[in-house]
């Protein structure tokens, strides 16, 4: 009667050893999700607070905060050069990395290798010794930090995000579709419009939203380029939460966090987000 | 052009941290011997290259079970629900982020009004202003960059390989501990890589959420840079710490291609 049973035993110790090891990670997967979403719930509950502290769970709720933005001059400047600057940024960083990466993805010459690693490396190097750095350079030219500045130098640490994301579509692309295209008497210009650029757009639109947030989000560089008249929203806001906590930096950052929201959704929509980052 | 803006603003960093006085008259290495015979700074870097890694290891602990999960999610949609989540923080600005940790662990945070409602503690626990604190909000801020090189990883492991070990008897365990994370091992050295070098130089986390108390090297710099006005200094400050990231990452990446060298043996 042995021998019917022992598979069946054997069969419950696997259940079990499965069972706890999923367990474990639900488990662990389920807290992080709670650590991960905590702060975003939060500042958005915050926001609606209808006193002047920034106690949770707020007494009340109201519409104040948002209100009180009406009038916050300072801050809407900041936020109107935060996007101007992120649009300029975007737009030069798609530009050149797109053109970057497919230079790099049709060499193969152990030079453009070599640019490619120098592309990404703003990506692991600290951005504010790059950020007082810049300062340095922008001085020893001759020049006084201004918007253009402050905007090449958000480039060189957004380039990164575009190449990353269009080199992945580019390793997709077949060529065959490409030589298919020029022996069909496609001139490379046309090739690059109807045939290269529909098949990575969404490496690149991708790219573009990463970029994009990495200059609004952007304080390390900002924090040494930008002066009072090019002050961005980030730094602004920093330094009201390191002067004085008050709640129009709650409602300021709800609406941050539904700005990043929509955005987000949006990108998912048309770029595939999650799945470019993959 | 991108020479021109990265690496020229590189070069003459490196120059001014070998010169005596921001106008780059006399040449010095007093900078550096200066920074070498402080323990003081010394001791600052040695503290922001531990924290690199507290906070590293803390992300992997809950970042390979959120690759894990997520590999192995039954629907796509849970996948790219899962993955949303995981990439929203990175998405928020960083000083948005932070502003809500500070309303989280401050004196009259969530935290502490749990802990005092349960009876937990009879007064209320100083989170902000500790590396307990700094290191929780670096894991939060930086966890994408841990989940989704595993996550790429891990996807391309061949299912059957799970499935030949299931076969020839190992429990799940042993198949996550011999198949599982050797195959990904790849995946999970890439994202310590990127964690490390985000955490080490995350500015605003640790100037917000550490005070001024905590000196890492990003505020050290920072402020001998604008509150002290010694560039020269600074510029070294930056040269160090540039080259201690660029060395553990070096070393990370040489980890790699050994692991991945392992893997195809």
């Amino acid at each position: 009667m042995s021998t019917p049973d022992a598979p069946r035993l054997r069969r419950h110790r696997i259940d079990w050893e499965a069972a706890s090891l999923e367990l474990l990670f639900k488990a662990l997967t389920a807290l992080a999700v709670l650590f991960l979403l905590a702060p975003s719930v939060i500042v958005i509950l915050t926001s609606f607070t209808s006193s002047a502290s920034l106690k949770f769970p707020p007494p009340g709720l109201s519409l104040r905060w948002y209100v009180a933005l009406f009038d916050a001059d300072q801050m809407q400047r900041a936020a109107w050069n935060s996007l101007q600057v992120a649009f300029w940024t975007t737009l030069i960083s798609v530009t050149l990395g797109t053109a970057a990466s497919l230079a790099i993805a049709r060499s193969s010459s152990p030079w453009i290798r070599a640019a490619d690693v120098l592309f990404m490396s703003p990506l692991v190097l600290p951005a504010l010794a790059f950020g007082f750095a810049s300062l340095i350079f922008v001085y020893r030219l001759g020049f006084r930090p201004n918007l253009p500045f402050l905007v090449l130098a958000h480039v060189v640490v957004c380039v990164p995000f575009v190449l990353r994301t269009t080199l992945a579509a580019l390793t997709q692309l077949d060529p065959a579709l490409l030589d298919a295209s020029t022996s069909l008497g496609a001139s490379p210009w046309m090739t690059f419009r109807r045939v290269t650029l529909p098949l990575i757009g969404r490496g690149v639109a991708a790219g573009g939203f990463l970029a994009f947030m990495a200059s609004f989000d952007n304080v390390p560089v900002s924090l040494f380029l930008a002066d009072e008249r090019t002050e961005v929203l980030p730094i602004h806001l920093w330094q009201q939460i390191e002067t004085n906590l008050d709640v129009r930096t709650a409602a300021a950052s709800g609406l941050i966090v539904l700005f990043t929201l929509v955005l987000m959704i949006a990108a998912e929509r048309f770029a595939g987000l999650t799945r470019q980052l993959r | 052009m991108f020479v021109a803006f990265f690496l020229s603003p590189l070069a003459v960093l490196v120059g001014l941290s070998l010169h005596a006085e921001a106008a780059m008259q006399t040449w010095t290495i007093g900078n550096y011997t200066k920074f070498l015979a402080d323990r003081f700074n010394l001791s600052i870097l040695w503290d922001t290259l531990l924290l690199g890694v507290k906070a590293t290891l803390v992300c992997l602990v809950f970042g390979y079970p959120i690759a894990w999960v997520s590999a192995r999610a039954d629907r796509p949609r849970w996948q790219s629900i899962l993955l949303f989540i995981v990439i929203l923080p990175i998405m928020t600005s960083v000083v948005v982020r932070t502003f809500a940790w500070i309303v989280i662990l401050g004196r009259q945070g969530i935290l502490n009004q749990i802990a005092l409602g349960l009876n937990l503690t009879d007064e209320p626990v100083r989170l902000l202003f500790t590396e307990v604190g700094v290191v929780l909000v670096l894991a939060q801020v930086q966890m994408p960059l841990m989940v989704l090189p595993i996550l790429t990883v891990m996807s391309r492991i061949d299912p059957n390989l799970l499935d030949a070990s299931r076969a020839l008897g190992a429990g799940e365990w042993r198949t996550l501990w011999r198949v599982t994370i050797p195959l990904s091992l790849p995946g999970v050295i890439a994202g310590c890589i990127l964690t490390y070098a985000a955490c080490v130089t995350a500015f605003v986390t640790q100037t917000l959420i550490g005070g001024a108390r905590l000196i890492y090297m990003p505020l050290h710099i920072y402020s001998q840079a604008i509150g002290a006005n010694n560039w020269p200094f600074a510029a070294a400050l930056s040269v160090i710490f540039m080259l201690a990231v660029l060395a553990i990452v070096y070393a990370l990446s040489l980890l790699a291609t050994l692991s991945r060298t392992h893997v195809h043996a």
